[in-house]
């Protein structure tokens, strides 16, 4: 960079000089770049929220209004079998917070897409799976955050873990799985659409209906036999299923409980590994296609 | 390496139904500045974006410091740096953590990303401002960080779509003399822009495009030339010899234009000489002069002479900088 500034006057004389100092770009250490690239976008997804914290209130004070409202305004005339209604109500506050994580995703992926940033990192050597990834990792961030928070709400509020360590992993990890599932219809949703505006739409009258219709507030033997069959078939329900078992937070399932709620384990784990290889590709070729526009 | 720093041949875009970019080469030496001027919707950003490997050409091939943009993209991207036409700073973002968050995407050495950035800050004049976040900047503030972003790793080549579009007269100065700077330096520019005068100050070369064809190309003058005549414009200083003078004049050149508010007659002019012989006329008759000069066309005469229609040209802007 220490070239010598000369005045000439001519573009001859110019190209030629630019010859003589022939500069070249910056040497880069290609070894390590990868990871670099991903911690560095992570790191600014992160200063986004650090800047506007309240990107988190959908986290935070938004779950914790649920609890409040559910546990203490509905809860006194729902009644649950065997157990208590706040205890058997976190899980699913918890899981409707996760699927919530790909609304961030969107979000955050179609405001960049919009301004062009995304552009401008595609103008850069990096791989374009640097952004995607790092738009999960900072997602799943975001959502773990809720998640500890909601788990202090509910010991506040008489929620505890009645089993062992691995079990209550078990759950936990779970949870997880189904954030990472949930990412790529957020990656899905942000590629496709235009504008934050339309994201915003369509995800609130698609995830708020989705996690409703599920056993996430009420339990499903109470609903009509049509909503109860959707409710009980919704991925949402076997996760929060499989949560409330593996944290001792359910009483006796119905034995007229569909199947998937009979399995709730491995058919949670199947619900969020269908997700994500459906809508993975889907989602790359959506992102894929906004970009090379 | 060779001496051309940037090719396009016979490069087309089309989107759909719509060819937005029809048959356009042209070629940079290195350490020169191509000017690509153009209305709204000519085509400037979609060439730019070919070029940038941003989005893939239908036809045609192109190579920036001697690499294809198709076939070796990252090679491509390693040796330019883009400055796109709306700036593409990240507002949540302080200007250092921009900087910087290119430097590590460009796989900078982190010692090297954290002087590199320092050292633009300061040759951007935003050191005081380097750790406040973006949001805060004025419009001249981020086209600087943008400009200082794409600068960050060294790229030989630069391109820089619309950069002065939004700015006021003043910054858009500034901004003038920073890449004036940077050609100094042997860097080799394509900047795209609507600003005739811009092309003009800053191009080596000019390419007008409208409706994604290129419609002429030259060095600023050629193109003066190319619309044609110049004319003669004579100032007088009193407004009582204003009727004596046109009466004068007419006897002379056929067509001449008569402007009384600024005591200025436009006369079309075949050459120097015709300065001369009207100024001896008006000695002859004792009529004293302010000014008599030659007028050669100005860009804007030129799109107007190539494309039949005026270039959206913000004419208010370009008054208050010659003011
Ligand atoms: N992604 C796209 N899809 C469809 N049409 C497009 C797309 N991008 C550009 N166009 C069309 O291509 C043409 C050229 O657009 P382009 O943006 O390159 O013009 P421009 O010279 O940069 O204009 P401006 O001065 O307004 O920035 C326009 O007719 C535009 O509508
Ligand atoms: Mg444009």
């Amino acid at each position: 960079m220490s070239s010598i500034p000369t005045p000439t006057t001519d573009a001859t004389t110019r190209a030629a000089d630019a010859q003589a100092h022939a500069e070249q770009p910056l040497s880069t250490d290609s070894g390590s770049s990868f990871l670099r690239q991903v911690r560095a976008l992570i790191r600014r997804n992160l200063t986004h929220t650090k800047r506007q914290p309240e990107m988190l209130t959908d986290v935070t004070i938004q779950p914790v209004m649920f609890v409040v409202l559910f546990a203490y305004v509905f809860g006194g005339s729902i009644n649950i079998p065997g157990g208590s209604y706040r205890e058997w109500l976190l899980p699913g506050i918890m899981a409707q917070t996760m699927a919530f994580s790909s609304f961030i995703v969107a979000i955050g992926l179609n405001n960049d897409l919009d301004k062009g940033i995304i552009d401008r990192f595609r103008s850069l050597p990096i791989r374009r799976a640097g952004v995607l990834i790092a738009r999960s990792v900072s997602s799943i961030i975001h959502s773990s955050i809720g998640v500890v928070v909601m788990s202090l709400t509910g010991l506040v509020v008489g929620w505890r873990i009645h089993e062992g360590v691995p079990k209550a992993l078990l759950g936990y990890a779970l949870l997880l799985l189904f954030g990472f599932a949930m990412i790529w219809i957020g990656i899905y949703v942000g590629s496709s659409l235009g504008s934050v505006e339309a994201v915003n739409g369509v995800m609130f009258s698609t995830m708020f209906p989705i996690t409703f219709l599920a056993n996430t507030f009420a339990p499903t033997q109470g609903m009509p036999s049509v909503i109860r069959h959707i409710a009980e078939w919704n991925p949402l329900s076997s996760l929060v299923q499989a949560m409330r078992e593996n944290w001792g937070n359910t009483g006796a399932l119905p034995p007229s409980a569909a199947w998937p709620l009979q399995h709730a384990v491995p058919v949670s784990i199947a619900w969020s590994l269908l997700i994500a290889v459906v809508m993975a590709p889907l989602a790359i070729r959506a992102f894929n296609r906004r970009t090379s526009q | 390496m060779t001496s051309v720093a940037i090719e396009a041949c016979h490069l087309v875009k089309d989107f759909g139904e719509v060819r937005a970019v029809d048959d356009v080469s042209f070629s940079v030496p290195r350490g020169t500045v191509l000017g690509m001027l153009g209305p709204n919707g000519a085509g400037k950003t979609t060439t730019v974006r070919m070029m940038t490997t941003l989005t893939t050409p239908t036809s045609g091939r192109a190579s920036v410091a001697g690499h294809d943009v198709t076939t070796e993209p990252d090679a491509v991207r390693r040796s330019m740096g883009l400055t796109g036409q709306a700036a593409t700073v990240d507002e949540l973002l302080t200007g250092r953590e921009n900087l910087r968050l290119i430097g590590d995407l460009y796989g900078l050495p982190p010692a090297r990303v954290r002087s590199r950035a320092a050292e633009m800050l300061e040759r951007f004049s935003l050191s005081d401002a380097g750790d406040r976040v973006v949001k805060k900047y004025s419009g001249g503030m981020r086209r600087r960080l943008d400009l200082a972003a794409s600068l960050i790793a060294a790229p030989p080549v630069l391109f820089l779509d619309e950069p002065t579009t939004g700015l006021d007269p003043r910054s858009r100065v500034e901004l003038w003399e920073v890449l004036r700077g940077l050609v100094e330096e042997g860097k080799t520019l394509l900047l795209t822009t609507q600003y005739l005068e811009e092309a003009d100050h800053l191009a080596d070369d000019i390419v007008v495009i409208d409706h994604g064809r290129i419609i002429a190309q030259g060095t600023p003058l050629q193109l003066k030339d190319q619309s044609g005549r110049a004319s003669i414009v004579v100032t007088v200083s009193r407004a009582d010899d204003l009727l004596e003078a046109e009466r004068l004049i007419r006897a002379e050149v056929a067509e001449v234009h008569l402007d009384v508010a600024d005591r200025q007659f436009t006369a079309p002019a075949e050459g120097l000489s015709a300065i001369t012989r009207i100024a001896e006329v008006f000695q002859g008759a004792g009529i004293e002069l302010d000014d008599i000069g030659l007028k050669r066309p100005s860009l804007d005469d030129v799109f107007l002479h190539l494309t039949g229609h005026r270039a959206e040209d913000p004419t208010t802007d370009a008054e208050e900088l010659s003011a």
